[in-house]
């Protein structure tokens, strides 16, 4: 399974999933701004040339993250993870961004305490997805305990709020994330968690789906645009994901993730280890 | 409009351009971020190794080749973190080009204005086009910060599209 991973790690790294590269596409003939309209185009034609060459489409590789589903040996999953950091770090390669919090010293492999990021679940079938993760996206999200009286409205504005004053930095058109309920915690990994699914699905729960739209919709109204030189485009897709929470709480998160939204999933088809993306 | 440059650049040619135009730049540039900023402010100025002319807020993705490097990926990274040494920065170097991506505040407009430097902004994660305009690393200084936070003195050829996102007029191509 090691190679495998390794394997796993460079298809998230070097090509973007078929319906963000879509999303990007639908933006481009969309958009009128001449400045909007070269930076998707650039984007587009830096995506095709990564896939091609096998170059990581971004310098920053950013924070490994996996999502594990349905192992019973979680320490070793655990170590032969941490192993394909390191080796796809030399290998593909990565960039070593990964520092010690507090000496911020490089430790050199993107490994270091807590890091890859390794969220296990359970599961029928065993798989274990790999999101790259980069600082610029990460840096403007966030989470916040609102007073529960301020319910929904209250969620679109914090959303909303985080967005606008994100403006460029996150590299958009970005992707959200919104995790409520739960708690701040919870609402931060469920915020992560649902950038996973596919940009174009709909959300089962009608309430959630609705609120996704309207969310897309005054996002884009902001008009920051294509890395914020104005346009139409600031946001490829909302994904919200929610939990019980108590009575006395709201908690919400908001993970925003830029253009380049990384992710790739290995997953066992019959006796073999498959590497599969959107 | 869309310009050819060379560095080093001077500061007439920073004075043609205009918030919106496009450049394709060749030349030499420098890479810095927040740790290379603070050390190349900290030390004593003959002492700082390369050229600040042009100055590309950028960490590369590279692979070591025998005794030489070889430059993967090389977007931008996010310049609002570099703009607490804006000031000290254009004092100090007269630093001409700025490259980078999401831009300064509206007030550092005043900055670059008084320094004549302009902010030149690379489209965010396309670090692989971006390497394709990497000639050669001429020269890698302060490894100890960590390969992200180097500084990396890179020949580019035809750098671009990069767009003139803040001019040393005033002008911006980003909402207030």
């Amino acid at each position: 399974m090691r190679s495998k991973l390794a394997e796993l790690i460079r298809a998230g790294v070097t090509s973007l999933p078929g319906d963000v590269e879509k999303a990007l596409q639908i933006a481009l003939e969309r958009e009128e701004s001449e400045l909007a309209r070269l930076q998707l185009e650039t984007i587009l034609k830096n995506v095709a040339y990564a896939r091609e060459r096998s170059l990581p489409l971004c310098q920053d590789t950013g924070v490994p993250i996996f999502f594990v589903h349905g192992f019973k040996e979680l320490g070793e999953v655990e170590k032969q993870i941490r192993q394909a950091v390191a080796e796809a770090t030399r290998m593909v390669p990565l960039r070593p961004s990964i520092v010690d919090a507090i000496t911020r010293r490089n430790t050199g492999d993107n490994t270091g305490e807590g890091v890859p990021v390794i969220h296990f679940e359970s599961g029928d079938e065993e798989s274990i997805t790999f999101l790259a993760k980069g600082a610029g996206s990460e840096n403007v999200s966030r989470a916040r305990m609102l007073p529960a009286r301020e319910g929904v409205p209250g969620v679109k504005r914090f959303v909303v709020e985080t967005l606008r004053s994100a403006g460029a930095k996150p590299c958009p058109p970005v992707i959200v994330g919104v995790g409520i309920g739960g708690t701040l915690d919870l609402a931060a990994k469920l915020a992560k968690e649902v950038l996973l699914q596919p940009l174009f699905k709909r959300n089962e729960r009608e309430e959630l789906a609705r609120l996704e739209e309207e969310l897309l919709e005054e996002v884009n109204a902001l008009g920051i645009g294509p890395m914020g030189m104005g346009g139409s485009t600031t946001c490829l897709g909302v994904k919200i994901a929610a939990a019980a929470c108590h009575t006395a709480s709201l908690p919400v998160a908001v993970n925003v993730q830029c253009w380049a939204h990384r992710y790739a999933r290995l997953r066992r088809v019959q006796e073999e280890w498959v590497v599969e993306q959107q | 409009m869309r310009h050819e440059l060379r560095t080093p650049v001077g500061r007439e040619e920073v004075l043609e351009l205009r918030a919106g135009d496009v450049v394709y730049l060749s030349g030499v540039l420098v890479t810095a971020r927040d740790r290379a900023h603070r050390r190349a402010l900290e030390i004593p100025k003959e002492e700082v190794p390369a050229s600040f002319n042009v100055v590309y807020h950028c960490g590369p993705l590279v692979r070591r080749k025998n005794d030489t490097w070889e430059v993967l990926s090389a977007g931008p990274t996010t310049s609002a973190r570099m703009e607490p040494y804006l000031a000290p920065l254009l004092e100090r170097f007269s630093t001409r080009l700025i490259i980078g991506k999401g831009g300064f505040s509206p007030g550092a407009g005043k900055l670059l204005k008084e320094h004549a430097c302009a902010y030149l902004a690379f489209t965010g994660g396309a670090g692989a086009l971006a390497a394709r305009a990497v000639k050669r690393v001429l020269a890698v200084h302060w490894l100890e910060l960590g390969i992200p936070e180097a500084l990396w003195v890179l020949e580019v050829a035809n750098f671009g599209p990069l767009v003139v996102a803040m001019d040393a007029h005033g002008g911006s191509v980003y909402r207030g």
